[in-house]
C-alpha cells in the first residue's frame, strides 16, 4: 500500500492522532545539511516536504526552462530526501520542481529522481503534477473577463499570452489531494503554492485548514523561523488545535517572537496567507513557548474563497544579454558620468546602427554611486566606482558588437576637464565584454478565474520498480 | 536617534515581483510604540523617502513581535530591464536613516 493511502485509510478508520511534518529544505538544490535532516527522519515524520522554487529568483529560469540550482547539488539533495523518505516508507512531497515549475523544470527533476531510484534500488509509486497552463485556457479567461493583473501588472492580450515561453500557475491543495487520494509514495509537482506541499494532507484528513496552512507557510522555509534563522530541517507536530515547531538543528530555537516574525517574511500582509481556494487569517494567531527551543502555534482561521482562482506566472524572451564589466577611479569621471553616458551612447549608436536600426537597449549601473538605490545628497562622492553596462540585443553577436564598440569609445571618451588621457576604465580582466545568456521578463503575473479550474494539473502515476 | 539605532531588524524584500515590503522589528513593545507614534513612519513620510505617492504605501503595525511592515510597489517589475535589485533585498538603507 502507498504511503498516502495508508494514512488516509488510518484516519478513515476513525483513528485520530497528531501528524508529524518534516520541512526538509526551503529551496531544494542549494544543499540540505545532513545531520539535522537525518535527525528529522529519525523522528519518523508522516510527510517529508520540500519546496524547490519560487518566483523571487526572477524571470530567467521560468523563461528559459533552466534550473537555478546546479545539477550536481540538486541531485545530491534529491538523493538525500528520496533515500530518507523511502527508508521510513513515508510520503515525500516536492513542490515547484526545478526552480520555476514549468514542464522542462519538472522533466529535469523527474529525470534525476528516476536515475537516483535506479542507482539506489528504490521502489515507489511516483505521482507527477505538471504546473503548466494551456494558453487557450488563459485566452478564454481573458475573453470572459477572468484575468486580473496582480499588484497593477498590465492587462494582457492574446499576443502577450502567446509570447510567454512558459506559463504556469501555482497549484493549490486540491491538486495534491487528488494525488494523495490516488495513492502515492513520492509526489513531485510543477509550480505549486509552497504551502500546499504541507497543508493539503492534513486539510483532507480533517485538521483545521487555517492552522494547517499557517504551519505550512512556516515550515516550507525550514528553520528560517528560528533564532538564529537557518536552512536546517524543521519538524512540526500538528494536532486538532495547533502545531509545535522544533528545529532539527540544536542551536536553532523556535521562539514565540521568532516564529511570529516569520509571518512578515516576503509577505505583503502579515495577517493573511492567500491560497487558490481561500485564505488563512492569522489575526487571532497565538504563539506560546513550550520550552527554550519549541513554540506552539494556534488560532489561524480558514476563510474559504467565493470561487477558486489561480495565480499565473509567465515569462517572455527579450533578447541576448551581454555586459561590460569595468571600474573607474577618477572622481571627475564619476562626477560627469551622466554626460559621459549620453555622449558615448550617441557615438555608439551612430556607429553600430549605420546598417540598421537601434535594435538594442543599454542599461548603465555605477556601483558605489547609485546603482542599487539612490544615495542621499549629503553622501560624500566616492573615490572609485564599479561600472556594469548591460546590453540586451536581438542576438549574442549583436550584443557583443555593441558592447565592444562601447568599451573602446568609453575608454577614450574626452570629457571637459579630463586629466587621465591614458584611458577612462580599469578592466579586471580581458575580454571585459561577457555574454550572460538570454534575457527574459515576467509578462504574466495575473489572477485567473476559469470554469476549467478543476481540470488543471492532471495527475500521472508512475511505478518506479527495482532493476 | 536614527531608526537603525532603535530597531533590531530593518530589511527589504520582494513580496511578489511587483511589490516591495520593508520590515522593521524592535526589541521591545516600548520601542515599537515609540516608533509607531512617530510622524516619520506614516505613508506620507515613507512616500517622500521612496519617491512614491502616499496612497501607494501601506504601513501595517504587527504588535505580536513589535514590528512594522511597510509595503509599496516596486519601481519596475522584478527582473525587468533596468531593475537594480531583483530580490529587492537592498532597499532598506533610506529607512535606516529616519530620525525618530
Amino acid at each position: 500500500m502507498t504511503a498516502s493511502r495508508r494514512l488516509i485509510d488510518e484516519f478513515a478508520n476513525g483513528s485520530r492522532r497528531p501528524l508529524r511534518f518534516l520541512g526538509a529544505s526551503g529551496q531544494l538544490g542549494y544543499g540540505v545539511p545532513t545531520a539535522p535532516f537525518e535527525a528529522g527522519v529519525a523522528r519518523n515524520p508522516d510527510l517529508i516536504g520540500c519546496d524547490m522554487g519560487s518566483i523571487d529568483i526572477g524571470p530567467y529560469y521560468l523563461g528559459s526552462g533552466q534550473m537555478a540550482t546546479s545539477v550536481e547539488s540538486t541531485r545530491r539533495d534529491l538523493r538525500k530526501v528520496l533515500v530518507g523518505a523511502r527508508r521510513i516508507d513515508r510520503l515525500l512531497v516536492i513542490g515547484s520542481a526545478g526552480s520555476a515549475g514549468a514542464a522542462p523544470h519538472l522533466e529535469q527533476t523527474l529525470d534525476l529522481v528516476r536515475a537516483i531510484a535506479r542507482e539506489e534500488g528504490l521502489q515507489f509509486r511516483l505521482g507527477i503534477l505538471p504546473g503548466d497552463i494551456d494558453k487557450a485556457v488563459v485566452r478564454n479567461a481573458l475573453r470572459a473577463g477572468g484575468l486580473v493583473g496582480v499588484d497593477g501588472m498590465p492587462d494582457l492580450d492574446d499576443r502577450e499570452i502567446d509570447a510567454s515561453t512558459h506559463l504556469v500557475a501555482q497549484m493549490g491543495m486540491d491538486a495534491f489531494q487528488r494525488a494523495f487520494e490516488a495513492g502515492v509514495d513520492v509526489l513531485i509537482a510543477g509550480r505549486a503554492c509552497d504551502t500546499a506541499i504541507f497543508s493539503a494532507l492534513p486539510a483532507m484528513l480533517g485538521f483545521p485548514a487555517g492552522v494547517a496552512v499557517h504551519m505550512a507557510k512556516i515550515i516550507e522555509c525550514a528553520s528560517l523561523c528560528c533564532l538564529p534563522g537557518g536552512r536546517d530541517t524543521i519538524l512540526a507536530t500538528l494536532d486538532d488545535q495547533g502545531f509545535i515547531l522544533e528545529s532539527m538543528a540544536p542551536q536553532r530555537c523556535a521562539t514565540p517572537l521568532s516564529v511570529s516574525a516569520h509571518s512578515l517574511y516576503e509577505q505583503g500582509d502579515p495577517f493573511s496567507i492567500v491560497e487558490p481556494t481561500g485564505r488563512a487569517d492569522l489575526t487571532d494567531a497565538r504563539y506560546e513557548a513550550i520550552d527554550e527551543r519549541r513554540t506552539r502555534v494556534s488560532g489561524a482561521r480558514w476563510v474559504p474563497a467565493a470561487e477558486p482562482t489561480l495565480k499565473l506566472e509567465g515569462a517572455r524572451h527579450l533578447g541576448s544579454r551581454g555586459v561590460l564589466l569595468c571600474g573607474v577611479a577618477d572622481p571627475l569621471f564619476i562626477a560627469r558620468r551622466a554626460e559621459i553616458q549620453s555622449g558615448v551612447s550617441a557615438i555608439v549608436r551612430d556607429l553600430v546602427c549605420e546598417d540598421g536600426s537601434e535594435d538594442y537597449q543599454l542599461h548603465w549601473r555605477f556601483y558605489g554611486v547609485d546603482a542599487v538605490a539612490p544615495t542621499a545628497p549629503s553622501a560624500p562622492p566616492p573615490g572609485e566606482a564599479g561600472l556594469v553596462v548591460e546590453c540586451i540585443a536581438p542576438t549574442p553577436t549583436r550584443s557583443l558588437e555593441v558592447l565592444k564598440t562601447l568599451k573602446q569609445y568609453l575608454l577614450h571618451f574626452g570629457y571637459p576637464g579630463r586629466l587621465s588621457t591614458g584611458g577612462n576604465l580599469a578592466f579586471p580582466f580581458t575580454p571585459p565584454e561577457l555574454l550572460v545568456g538570454e534575457a527574459y521578463r515576467f509578462n504574466v503575473y495575473h489572477i485567473m478565474k476559469t470554469p476549467a479550474y478543476a481540470a488543471q494539473f492532471p495527475l500521472t502515476i508512475e511505478d518506479i520498480s527495482r532493476g | 536617534m536614527q531608526l537603525r539605532d532603535l530597531a533590531r531588524v530593518v530589511r527589504s524584500k520582494n513580496a511578489g515581483p511587483r511589490t516591495m515590503t520593508l520590515d522593521v522589528i524592535f526589541e521591545s513593545g516600548a520601542d515599537f510604540e515609540h516608533a509607531i507614534g512617530s510622524a516619520r513612519l506614516t505613508p506620507a513620510a515613507i512616500g517622500a523617502l521612496y519617491d512614491l505617492a502616499p496612497a501607494l504605501i501601506r504601513v501595517i503595525p504587527y504588535p505580536v513581535c513589535h514590528a512594522i511592515k511597510i509595503t509599496m510597489p516596486r519601481r519596475v517589475t522584478a527582473g525587468d530591464p533596468g531593475d537594480s535589485d531583483v530580490y529587492g533585498a537592498q532597499q532598506h538603507g533610506r529607512l535606516c536613516e529616519i530620525e525618530l
